[in-house]
């Protein structure tokens, strides 16, 4: 297993900057998420690491030695493409086996590995059958086998499950969270899909065009969002977002007056903003409650009930979207008028340019 | 969609004249080849078939060695296009830049001029090298004439195989060579194979070329049939006869082939 560096990473087409100058550090056996919305440039980032791309400037190393011109298929990394890539004319045996013959490991230890991989995936009745003869799901398993079998420094996986159906995702996400306890790997996962990214990762890298907007554990990117577009991307529903005014900054947090009327106290340290400035409130949807007592009040436009949980889609004032998450099957229906109270512990405040201020007190999760 | 009988009607009737067209001069070829050389100069259907024109074309060349050089320039013009093409298509499919096009497009352009108008040179070259009348220059020449077509082949079937199966095999260890002798020739295997046997065709019946540069030793089945072309004299039966049987190796080779054929000629045309 190995680490990887990436030092002010950058890649353009002739002018077109593409990945805007990169740095982090993947650790051994971490499980490392890239993030973001289409075009942010995390694929490119990940065929950068691949080697299938050209690094204009910028450093990456592979356990501490430069690989910028190193080929692919020298970096000892494997990759798990969307389209799983599987060798058309070659048998499920043949794929998994193909680094290995052409590294001219011997054929008894070739079979082993295969059938080990094979044994682990649960592909041990599909060896001999082509990849055109196996289902969606079995060629994904073929795919993760074939970079199983090379006992790669770092795996990469390139949006490996978003052509599989929701249930089968769920089954693979589980299968994959396994292999990587399993192997102690280093992995690399690129996805759109933040449940993924929640999910699976050690660290998520949140991208948005060509930069990293943000990096950290899954909770801490939750609890303590840098700026308002990992606060946006990150969380489903998405975080409710309102313009307030500054009302007073003491040191146990700054109290900030409501479009709606009323004010909250909310635990940030100042940095930086004065009484007066305008400034935005953000609250997750489970951090607005129904309360008669509630400082906010609104008309219920939409009730989407899951069962589990109930959305509350409120408009309050003119325009004014909010978005609030009830536990349970709620019995508040649409066009009731409710009163909502906000949770001063799961607020978060941000500056004119869109950066967070920092929160007094950590959650406990979010080391 | 249902066709209607008159679909089916016109369809056959179209389907039937445009092959009997082109099919027409090679069987009035079989024909006149049975005919006597009074006969041969006649339309007529009814005549007493002979062997005779055979028999003398026979008697008057060595047919064996005209085939065999036949076979020798078309199969090495055909190999050597292919080591230059597949390299050179793999590079233009798979690692093109801004002159890729340009390049595609200009090798297409020297089949525009017609071979007569480097006649001069290439024989002054040929001579020069000592190698007129040599298997060699033929191979050569034809290598380099159906060089754009094998290419532009090569290049649209590549173009058909997924990127990342290729970027795959790079990440499974594959470099340049691996990548294209265990993923890309096995993958397109009917695509090469296809176009070699249309480069094998346009080979056997190139004429141009190897009347120009051979006489006798090199010289392959074209000449061998101009051979029995003259000024004067009846001699149409002995030249079907000569053409029959040079045509005849390539005909049953191009029946047995006919499907990857169709598959090549119709390139691009479906995926």
């Amino acid at each position: 297993m190995a680490t990887l560096t990436l030092r002010d990473l950058r890649k353009s087409y002739g002018p077109a900057h593409v990945i805007k100058g990169i740095d982090l550090d993947v650790l051994e056996r971490e499980f490392v998420v890239f993030v973001g919305p289409s075009g942010c440039g995390k694929s490119t980032l990940l065929r950068m690491i691949a080697g299938l791309e050209d690094i204009t400037s910028g450093e990456l190393q592979i356990d501490g030695r430069r690989v910028n011109d190193v080929g692919p298929a020298d970096r000892g990394l494997a990759m798990v493409f969307q389209s799983y890539a599987l060798y058309p004319h070659m048998t499920v045996r043949q794929n998994m086996g193909f680094a290995l013959r052409l590294a001219r490991v011997p054929k008894a230890e070739r079979d082993r590995k295969v059938n080990e991989a094979a044994r682990i995936l649960q592909l041990e009745p599909y060896l001999e059958r082509r990849p055109k003869d196996l289902s969606g799901g079995q060629r994904q398993r073929v795919a993760i086998g074939r970079s199983i079998v090379r006992d790669p420094k770092v795996f990469l996986f390139d949006e490996p499950l978003s052509n599989l159906d929701a249930a089968l995702r769920g089954q693979m996400r589980m299968e994959l969270l396994r292999l990587h306890e399993d192997l102690n790997a280093t992995m690399i996962y690129v996805t759109h899909d933040q449940v993924e990214a929640m999910t699976m990762a050690d660290k998520i890298v949140v991208l948005q065009a060509g930069l990293v907007e943000q990096v950290g554990s899954p909770l801490e990117l939750y609890h303590h969002p840098t700026n308002l577009f990992v606060a946006g991307f990150i969380g489903s529903p998405r975080m409710n977002l309102m313009p307030a005014r500054v009302v007073e900054v003491t040191g146990s947090g700054v109290t900030v007056a409501l479009p709606s009327g009323g004010q909250v106290t909310v635990p940030t340290s100042a940095s930086g903003v004065r009484q007066g400035d305008t400034i935005t409130l953000g609250v997750r949807p489970e951090g607005l409650h129904v309360d008669s007592a509630g400082q906010i009040a609104g008309e219920v436009k939409l009730v989407e009930r899951l069962g589990g949980l109930t959305l509350l889609h409120v408009t309050s004032g003119v325009d004014l979207a909010l978005t609030v998450q009830i536990e349970g099957s709620d019995a508040t229906r649409a066009h009731e008028t409710v009163h909502l109270s906000i949770d001063t512990a799961a607020c978060h405040l941000f500056d004119k340019a869109g950066l967070a201020l920092p929160r007094l007190v950590r959650h406990p999760m979010a080391a | 969609m249902r066709e209607t009988v008159f679909q089916r009607v016109f369809a056959f009737v179209v389907g039937w004249g445009v092959a009997i067209l082109l099919f027409f001069p090679i069987a009035w070829m079989v024909l006149t080849s049975f005919k006597s050389e009074v006969d041969a100069i006649t339309p007529r259907l009814t005549f007493t078939p002979t062997l005779s024109s055979y028999a003398e074309v026979l008697s008057r060349a060595d047919y064996l060695s005209f085939a065999l050089n036949s076979v020798v320039v078309s199969v090495g013009g055909t190999v050597l296009a292919l080591l230059f093409a597949i390299p050179a298509a793999y590079s233009m499919a798979f690692h093109p830049t801004q002159r890729t096009r340009g390049t595609l497009l200009w090798m297409l352009s020297t089949k525009m001029l017609p071979p007569v108008g480097v006649l001069v040179p290439i024989y002054i070259l040929a001579r020069d090298s000592a190698l007129l009348d040599t298997r060699t220059v033929l191979v050569i020449m034809y290598a380099l004439a159906n060089l754009p077509i094998v290419v532009w082949m090569l290049f649209t079937f590549y173009k058909e195989v997924p990127k990342d199966i290729l970027e795959a095999g790079r990440m499974d260890g594959a470099r340049t060579v691996s990548e294209v002798w265990y993923l890309l020739l096995p993958l397109t295997l009917p695509g090469v194979a296809s176009t070699g046997l249309l480069s094998l065709i346009l080979c056997w019946n190139e004429a141009f070329w190897s009347l120009n540069l051979t006489t006798s030793s090199a010289a392959p089945l074209t000449a061998f049939i101009a051979s029995f072309s003259s000024p004067q004299g009846l001699f149409f039966a002995k030249l079907s006869a000569a053409s029959t049987m040079a045509v005849a190796p390539i005909l049953v080779f191009g029946w047995f082939s006919q499907r990857q054929l169709v598959r090549g000629l119709t390139f691009g045309a479906v995926k």
